[in-house]
């Protein structure tokens, strides 16, 4: 510290120099500590002898839960369900990860589980890309993988046990063919449909399904669509994209919003432009197709808002449940597990529609349904 | 003399007491959760994997410290961090570039944030946070406007570093199915350990270090010293926005996609480990070994929350803003005693 020469401020100058010298010294002892526990921890393991994991360790079967995060009304039912399906009472424990949306936490959520030596892991992937390595290591460590909601974009296959969600391009088809028979019901004619697409996160399961099957429907029946912008389903977002869309079209008569939170932004902004909503399009109205079927996607169908609804069941918690006794009784289970979904909607002019040689009776939506939904 | 040697001695306990209690808070709670949450925590490669996810984060906090002492703050790193990623992803992916030219990409951002950040901030004297606030909100516009979708990058040589793996010996553990698995770290963890090696170092031994103390503690007396201030505090913000190109790339290389979402709040996430691990807002006290310990307090915080099943991310926010409540009400008491004298 010669660089100074005015003692006064030679002290000031020390400072940092002090600290400097000292942090070294506990550096070095935090190294030791460090390594000391660090070191008792493999020793511990090998010795497999220590009380503490005997009392963390529960008799029950332990499940690691990653899920993507807790972004609509969807995800926090899809979420409780699992946590009613394997509570304590039903002889689990499960270590439950919130990723926040981000992909890396997920994927340390996961290594974390793998370390943790669960039994089993359910993984709600964000995105689909980018799973392999992980998914590998798990795989390695001998821990079943069941991928729920949303897909994996794998080419080994092998990587998870199996997959439960919805067949999200089948509900996108839904509400096409529900949208085609109206029309035809009521001779609007398809060139007079002009459509907007509030989509999904991008890249998500959801979005690719619902976005591609408005996209064939569209090409078929001769809609014309005009555009497609990202609300990331989320409410406030989807109301700004829904903003523009009304400032830049004024023959706009029908919105599909790819889940409920964003239905919502739109009527929000449909309102606010002093415009109606409804599925009247013939006079002036709005009409909102939309998906999930939440309590209030359903109050909203229920009071016309929405003209119909299309329902991505969350409650996977009891399908995901007998799955994994399925494969403790050493079941062989199928590699794609779909869940049943109904449409639902106010107007009774479409009793059915028909996909494929399937057909899908529409529900008339009533108070008492609306009550009976626990989320 | 023997009354400024006393009042040093002084000044060096509360210093260190700042950053002993990081420590200890650290180990603390290291060994809470070990007790608590067991046997994921007994196994090193937790501690490592900790490490693995948060080596951005560390060269980020560096940067900051660094900042921070001089008596400035940045808050683009986050920013510069996403644009980075995306700049590299979509160099990599749609003109398939190599990994040496994204290495390069990513630097030049870094330095072209700090040349012109350092600059309004040391030599026409605007206040770092707007500058950085803007610098922020350019480089999280640029990110969109380089991408905007989200996508994971396939080039074969960068997945190849991506997933390159430095076995840390004898540090393994045995799996479920009773395998001895190495522990191991990745790249940019030796990255980040050498940032911190060698900003130990020019803050310790250099002159260049010592003038940051001395312009960030005082800036008025710096300039009576002959210090000179402007470069001083031009260099400081050159050098973290320089290590936020670091940082971006080692995100990069550890999420290995490009988003406009990337590394959001990381700058907060950054501030608030410099503050854990000592550094004082006000400048011209803080050190690096305590920003080591701040982040990996910080991400220890996060782990746990998450693993205790509370699903809420709120939890994580509000044990953070317990602690940052905690070294703050400290750090302003050890002020108080430093100005009584």
């Amino acid at each position: 510290m010669t660089n100074f020469k005015t003692s006064r401020y030679n002290e000031t100058i020390s400072l940092g120099d002090g600290i400097v010298k000292k942090s070294l010294l506990c550096l070095s002892l935090v190294a030791v500590c460090l390594l000391g526990v660090v070191y008792f921890g493999s020793v511990v393991k090998v010795d497999d002898a220590i009380q503490l994991e005997e009392d963390v360790t529960p008799d029950g079967i332990v499940i690691g839960f990653s899920q993507l995060g807790a972004e609509s009304d969807w995800r926090t039912a899809n979420t409780e369900s699992m946590k009613a399906a394997f509570s304590e009472e039903n002889g689990y424990e499960l270590f439950f990860d919130d990723g926040q949306q981000k992909q890396e936490n997920q994927i340390m959520a996961i290594r974390k589980f793998i370390l943790q030596e669960v039994d089993y892991i359910l993984l709600a992937p964000v995105k689909e890309t980018g799973w392999e390595t992980v998914l590998q290591e798990a795989k390695d460590a001998g821990i079943p993988v069941i991928i729920v909601d949303r897909m994996v974009d794998v080419a080994d296959e092998s990587l998870y046990v199996s997959w439960v969600g919805s067949d999200f391009e089948l509900e996108g088809a839904k509400a096409c063919e529900w949208l085609n028979t109206y029309t035809k019901v009521k001779n609007i004619p398809p060139e007079e449909i002009h459509i907007v697409n509030i989509q999904g996160t991008i890249g998500a399961s959801a979005q690719i399904g619902r976005t591609a099957s408005l996209e064939t429907a569209a090409r078929k029946n001769g809609w014309n669509l005009l555009a497609m912008k990202s609300g990331e389903y989320t409410q406030a977002k989807a109301r700004e994209v829904m903003g523009s869309f009304l400032r830049k079209y004024d023959n706009i008569n029908v919105v599909y919003c790819e889940n409920d939170n964003e239905a919502f932004g739109a009527i929000e902004a449909i309102e606010s432009a002093g415009r109606k909503v409804g599925s009247d399009i013939q006079n002036g109205e709005i009409m909102i197709l939309s998906f999930d079927t939440t309590k209030a996607g359903l109050t909203d169908t229920l009071n016309g808002k929405i003209a119909l609804d299309t329902e991505c069941n969350p409650l996977l918690g009891p399908r995901v449940e007998s799955m994994i006794q399925k494969i403790e009784n050493g079941e062989t289970i199928e590699k794609k597990v779909y869940v049943e979904e109904n449409i639902f909607s106010t107007d009774k002019s479409v009793k059915m529609i028909s996909i494929g040689n399937t057909g899908y009776p529409v529900t008339i939506i009533t108070q008492d349904i609306l009550d009976s939904r626990t989320y | 003399m023997s009354s400024s040697n006393q009042s040093k001695r002084k000044k060096i306990t509360d210093s260190n007491l700042l950053l002993t209690i990081t420590i200890v808070v650290f180990f603390l709670m290291y060994i809470g959760a070990i007790l608590f949450q067991g046997k994921g925590f007994l196994k090193p490669q937790t501690f490592f994997n900790i490490l693995n996810a948060n080596a951005a984060l560390l060269i980020l906090s560096c940067g900051m410290s660094l900042v921070m002492i001089t008596g400035g703050i940045d808050i683009s790193v986050g920013g510069v961090t996403a644009l980075v990623s995306m700049c590299c992803a979509v160099y990599l992916d749609f003109h398939d570039g190599n990994v040496l030219g994204a290495v390069a990409i990513a630097l030049a951002i870094g330095l072209a944030f700090g040349i012109v950040q350092g600059f309004l901030v040391a030599y026409l004297d605007i206040q770092p946070f707007i500058v950085s606030l803007a610098g922020m909100f350019f480089a999280r516009g640029m990110t969109t406007i380089v991408n905007t979708n989200p996508f994971n990058v396939a080039n074969p040589e960068f997945v190849a570093m991506k997933d390159t793996r430095i076995v840390v010996p004898g540090m393994g553990s045995i799996n479920k199915l009773g395998k001895y698995v190495n522990a191991y770290v990745e790249i940019g963890v030796i990255v980040a350990i050498l940032v911190v090696i060698v900003l130990f170092i020019i803050l310790k031994w250099t002159r260049l270090g010592r003038y940051f103390y001395a312009v960030g503690g005082n800036s008025q007396s710096a300039l009576m010293l002959g210090i000179n201030v402007k470069r001083t505090k031009f260099l400081s913000h050159l050098i973290c926005s320089f290590l936020a190109g670091i940082g971006g790339f080692v995100y990069f290389m550890h999420v290995g996609s490009g988003a406009a979402s990337h590394a959001m709040g990381a700058e907060m996430n950054a501030i608030a480990s410099s503050i854990i691990g000592g550094t004082m807002l006000t400048g011209g006290v803080g050190n690096i070994i305590g920003t080591f310990f701040g982040v990996l307090s910080l991400s220890t915080i996060q782990n746990i929350v998450s693993s205790a099943g509370l699903d809420q991310a709120w939890w994580t926010g509000i044990t953070i803003a317990a602690m940052l409540c905690l070294f703050l009400v400290v750090q302003s008491v050890v002020m108080t005693r430093k100005n009584k004298k």
